[in-house]
């Protein structure tokens, strides 16, 4: 299993050698996706917290890191880090108020949270431009590499890509790891034998939207260019069936999920002009094939067809 | 008052009512440490009510709980757990995705420091798989240590039930009905299993099944629509024509 990584890591950093520009964009594209929808996995697969929300921490990382540079003039070094910073303390907060439920009510909280923070970027024009969206950001160019070229940014986001995905398997193999499957399984048990229930899940949406912060600082690099839609419902809910289809609980389905998401998005609507259908018709098909996602899913089919234990 | 004498649980003027219909009232009674109490009383006497009063799922509208001294009455759930008390429940709740052995890892980390290490993997810390595969060999369950919760019979859930709560080598444990849906035989093994139970921790329990249950106990509670009706050693309860009345029904 190692091995495998191992070697799709290689394919992954020679991948601008043998690809065209267009390709390594989407490359680029995919991997922040994953991030973003391996952020949202800690709550729904590992502590059984469905947010519809997720969108608020990229899209909030983002309009601060666009807005701290433009407004205020500050450079790279002070806005990363300052927009990490401030999006993981609305989490804080957010998680504070959505953790008062659980089930469909924290489903509902997260959606109303990032309704407010949408409904703000759309109205408050005056900070955040509005509908126009900020635009005339640049990139960041760490050590002297200049990462306006596609595919300096590319090894860039990969490095970045591997380290979240690096954390989160710490994260989730760690013994507060398993007390958070705990709590995802049995609340009640956990709570009677000493954890703090409540604790463990805050914990873990501050954490995950720091990693979704993460994400929207890459988004808003990628693109130069922000506008509210990124805040939108539609947004999560594409992260949700990215963690869905690819199979959440899992490391890898998250990332599966999410390239498949991006390379209908991208690819297929290049061919197909009711893309949209395409990708309703593909997330149906795997729900009713594999109802645990992608990953889990392959790797059951895999092991009856060597005719081990099922 | 000395340490040893301290009662394990100390319940005092303890009262809740939804709605209108009170399902617990004005109970009190001690425990003295090391003590084997069983709670008996018909279907709807507020029974599960009492555990779950004591454990701090249900907050009481009324009255006071001590556990081995400390006053928990206003403490949330998992700080009855530090004090040293323990419960298994009526209708099981494991972890039925993981295996024995990580059920039993899960409640011995319930009170150690490593619960809120996030950067070390679990799986390697093997001294306290070991520690839970000896806790799962001494409710016989040893060859039982590697397969997941949902592989095993019900019977044998219910010997994990009691191992998860003695993991934590509690000094107070609450049993709420142990032989609940239990064949004739795995009845005989739990029975002698909770007879196995170190005498410092005393247990409380609750069982609707008199026959089973009466040898375990050396205090008997009878409660009835939510009012404690008798008190006392085993005989003079099973003589108390109020038992008789209410419980026995003749």
């Amino acid at each position: 299993m190692r091995r495998n990584y191992i070697l799709l890591l290689a394919l992954l950093i020679c991948l601008p050698w043998f690809s065209g520009e267009y390709y390594v964009n989407l490359a680029s594209q995919i991997l922040i996706a994953a991030i973003f929808a391996a952020s949202l996995n800690l709550l729904v697969g590992y502590a059984g917290l469905t947010s519809l929300g997720h969108a608020s921490y990229l899209g909030l990382s983002a309009y601060i890191s666009a807005w701290l540079s433009l407004r205020m003039g500050l450079g790279h070094a002070v806005t990363a880090p300052a927009a990490l910073l401030l999006t993981t303390l609305i989490g804080c907060g957010f998680g504070w108020i959505a953790l008062r439920a659980s089930g469909l009510g924290f489903l509902m909280l997260t959606l109303a949270l990032s309704q407010i923070v949408w409904g703000l970027c759309y109205r408050w024009v005056g900070v955040t431009n509005g509908d126009n969206g900020l635009s005339g950001l640049t990139r960041p160019s760490p050590f002297g590499i200049d990462l306006g070229n596609s595919s300096a940014f590319y090894w860039f986001v990969l490095i970045i890509t591997v380290a979240a995905l690096y954390s989160i398997a710490r994260f989730v193999n760690s013994p507060f790891g398993a007390t958070l499957r705990g709590t995802r399984d049995q609340w009640r048990r956990m709570s009677s034998l000493g954890y703090n229930v409540w604790g463990i899940r805050w914990v873990t949406f501050v954490f995950s939207s720091f990693l979704g912060a993460l994400a929207g600082l890459l988004y808003v690099y990628f693109n130069k260019y922000i506008h509210p839609s990124v805040m939108s419902v539609t947004v999560s809910a594409e992260a949700l069936l990215a963690v869905i289809a690819g199979g959440s609980g899992t490391l890898a389905g998250p990332v599966v999920g999410a390239a498949l998401v991006m390379l209908l998005k991208n690819y297929a609507s290049a061919y197909v002009e009711r893309w949209n259908m395409l990708m309703g018709i593909v997330f149906v098909f795997i729900v009713i094939v594999m109802p645990a996602g992608i990953v889990p899913g392959t790797l059951a089919l895999l092991r009856r067809l060597r005719g081990g234990p099922r | 008052m000395t340490a040893a004498m301290t009662p394990a649980l100390e319940v005092r003027g303890l009262c809740k009512s939804y709605g209108g219909i009170a399902v617990t009232q004005n109970v009190s009674l001690t425990v003295a440490p090391g003590e084997r109490r069983l709670i008996i009383g018909p279907n709807g006497a507020g029974k599960t009510t009492l555990f779950g009063l004591i454990q701090g799922e249900i907050k009481p509208d009324a009255g006071t709980i001590r556990v081995l001294g400390h006053d928990v009455t206003r403490q949330p759930v998992p700080e009855r757990a530090r004090v040293g008390m323990a419960r298994t429940y009526q209708i099981i709740n494991l972890f039925t995705r993981d295996t024995l052995a990580h059920n039993v890892v899960l409640s011995l980390m319930g009170l150690m420091p490593l619960k809120r290490n996030a950067f070390t993997a679990l799986a390697a810390r093997t001294d306290l798989y070991d520690k839970a595969a000896a806790l799962l060999a001494s409710v016989g369950l040893s060859h039982r240590a590697q397969h997941r919760i949902s592989e095993i019979s019900y019977g044998e859930q219910r010997r994990v039930e009691i191992a998860l709560a003695l993991a934590q080598e509690p000094k107070l444990l609450l049993l709420d009905e142990p032989f609940a849906g239990l064949s004739q035989d795995e009845r005989l093994i739990i029975k002698e299993l909770i007879a196995s139970i170190p005498s410092e921790t005393a247990i409380v329990m609750i069982e609707h099944d008199m026959d089973i249950a009466l040898d375990f106990a050396e205090q008997i509670t009878v409660l009835h629509y939510g009012q404690l009706i008798v008190e006392g050693d085993r005989n003079k309860v099973v003589n108390d024509p109020m038992t008789r009345e209410i419980y026995l029904g003749h």
